[in-house]
């Protein structure tokens, strides 16, 4: 076999394992990445304003500004980071505690700021 | 046994306590006897000053330009308690919130002039202040220092040794690694019993985090005056009465003076209680103690009018008991 035989033998054998990637990856994707839920922050509320997730469930919270620098904060969920516009903030949380949480943007936003807040739902 | 009971009672506080703030007296009995003159004497020789007898106030929460029935009478009302005082305090500390915050140009700054025009009536020696979040949140201290100066410093008064602590500049409520390293540095000439006073806007330690009464560094500030046995931390920004103690720490909270907001033990919602029109300053009001009879002897000395007058033996002043306890002598 020369060096160039070997070489297309490489290739094909790399494209039949990317397309059974192709084929099989879309179920991997569903079983393995977490839920994706958007929150969107603004002068002075959360969109939306309540989320619900489940007890040991792995969820990623994308999150965004419209206008100035928020925060997010929920101490019993281990939240605590700051939204700056212009970007999205990525958490990644697993509640392992059934409740109501209120969440609370800690980075001062103007006169509506101490009414800042959402509902995070974990259930069993 | 004796000689202790003796010291306890000569370290008794004579507290005038207003609900709007604490009015202290440090070292009441200082000079009275031969005890307590040589306790001042040795404490003096520990701190590098020869403690003596002093009063203090502590106002917080006016909220200069919020639109509120009460308007800055509060804080007027609480300027003429103090400047009616038979004896008037050598200080007064305001503990942040001076004003709310607007974005209207010029009209933040219009505020803070009205609030310092008020506060300027006040017929003391100095007048002290550390910003809140609606002073310093929106543009990290700016204005604040425009008008008072520095948002954190320490100074030392007959014998105490106060720190004023900014926990809202940085927009989060944090005292960040810097101030923290100052805060260390600022400590490290001091004795462990030396009597030290913090005064900041947020509690120190988680109240109510959700509530946003929290400071996310705080036991990493407390952890630095852990070595100090007699501490007191005095804040606002929860618009009530407070007190905790937490290891050597005394912490207490005055009321505001624009409007109040509930026990966080009783409600999950943060919200102001209702304003009562028959009893304008209900929860704002002077809270007033006579330290030795809990008779309104004094109450009538500071002529409290149109203000709720409340009687409560021990309230604000505990924490001077526990800043005068001779630890380790």
């Amino acid at each position: 076999m020369t060096r160039q035989s070997t070489f297309r033998a490489a290739a094909a054998g790399l494209a039949l394992v990317a397309s059974l990637l192709a084929v099989a990856s879309p179920l991997v994707r569903a079983q393995d990445e977490p839920r994706v839920i958007v929150i969107t922050a603004k002068r002075f509320e959360f969109s939306p304003n309540q989320i619900t997730l489940a007890k040991g469930e792995t969820v990623k919270l994308q999150i965004k500004s419209e206008d100035v620098t928020h925060g997010l904060f929920v101490r019993p969920l281990g939240i605590d980071t700051d939204i700056v516009p212009g970007r999205v903030t990525e958490l990644t949380v697993t509640p392992d505690t059934a409740g109501t949480y209120r969440a609370i943007c800690d980075h001062f936003c103007g006169a509506g700021h101490g009414g800042m807040k959402m509902t995070i739902v974990v259930r069993e | 046994m004796k000689k202790d009971l003796d010291r306890r009672r000569f370290l008794k506080i004579a507290g005038t306590s207003m609900g709007v703030g604490a009015l202290y007296t440090v070292w009441p009995s200082l000079g009275r006897s031969a005890e307590a003159a040589e306790l001042a004497r040795r404490l003096g020789a520990k701190t590098g000053e020869r403690p003596t007898p002093f009063t203090f106030a502590q106002l917080s929460d006016a909220h200069v330009g919020f639109d509120g029935p009460i308007g800055t009478r509060a804080l007027e009302k609480a300027v003429a308690t103090i400047n009616g005082l038979p004896r008037r305090p050598d200080l007064v500390l305001f503990t942040g919130d001076l004003t709310h915050d607007t974005e209207k140009p010029g009209e933040h700054a219009a505020r803070m002039s009205l609030f310092k025009e008020i506060s300027g009536r006040l017929q003391v020696a100095k007048v002290y202040h550390v910003p809140g979040e609606h002073d310093a949140g929106l543009d990290g201290g700016e204005l604040f220092r425009s008008v008072f100066g520095p948002t954190s410093y320490s100074f030392d008064h007959r014998g105490v040794h106060f720190i004023a602590l900014d926990n809202v500049s940085r927009a989060k409520p944090e005292v960040g690694a810097e101030q923290r390293a100052w805060l260390a540095k600022d400590l490290s000439r001091f004795h462990p019993t030396t009597p030290i006073v913090v005064f900041t806007h947020r509690p120190l330690f988680d109240l109510r985090p959700d509530w946003e009464w929290f400071t996310s560094d705080g036991d990493d500030v407390m952890n630095l005056l852990a070595p100090y046995e007699n501490l007191t931390i005095l804040y606002g920004h929860i618009h009530r009465e407070d007190h905790h103690t937490i290891g050597h720490a005394q912490h207490f909270a005055a009321r505001s003076l624009c409007f109040a907001f509930p026990d966080p033990d009783k409600v999950e919602d943060k919200k102001a209680i209702p304003f009562d029109k028959d009893q304008p300053f209900k929860n704002l009001g002077l809270h007033v103690i006579d330290r030795t009879t809990g008779s309104a002897a004094h109450a009538d000395a500071v002529r409290v009018q149109e203000v709720e007058l409340a009687m409560n033996e021990f309230s604000g002043t505990e924490g001077f008991n526990q800043v005068l306890k001779p630890a380790t002598f």
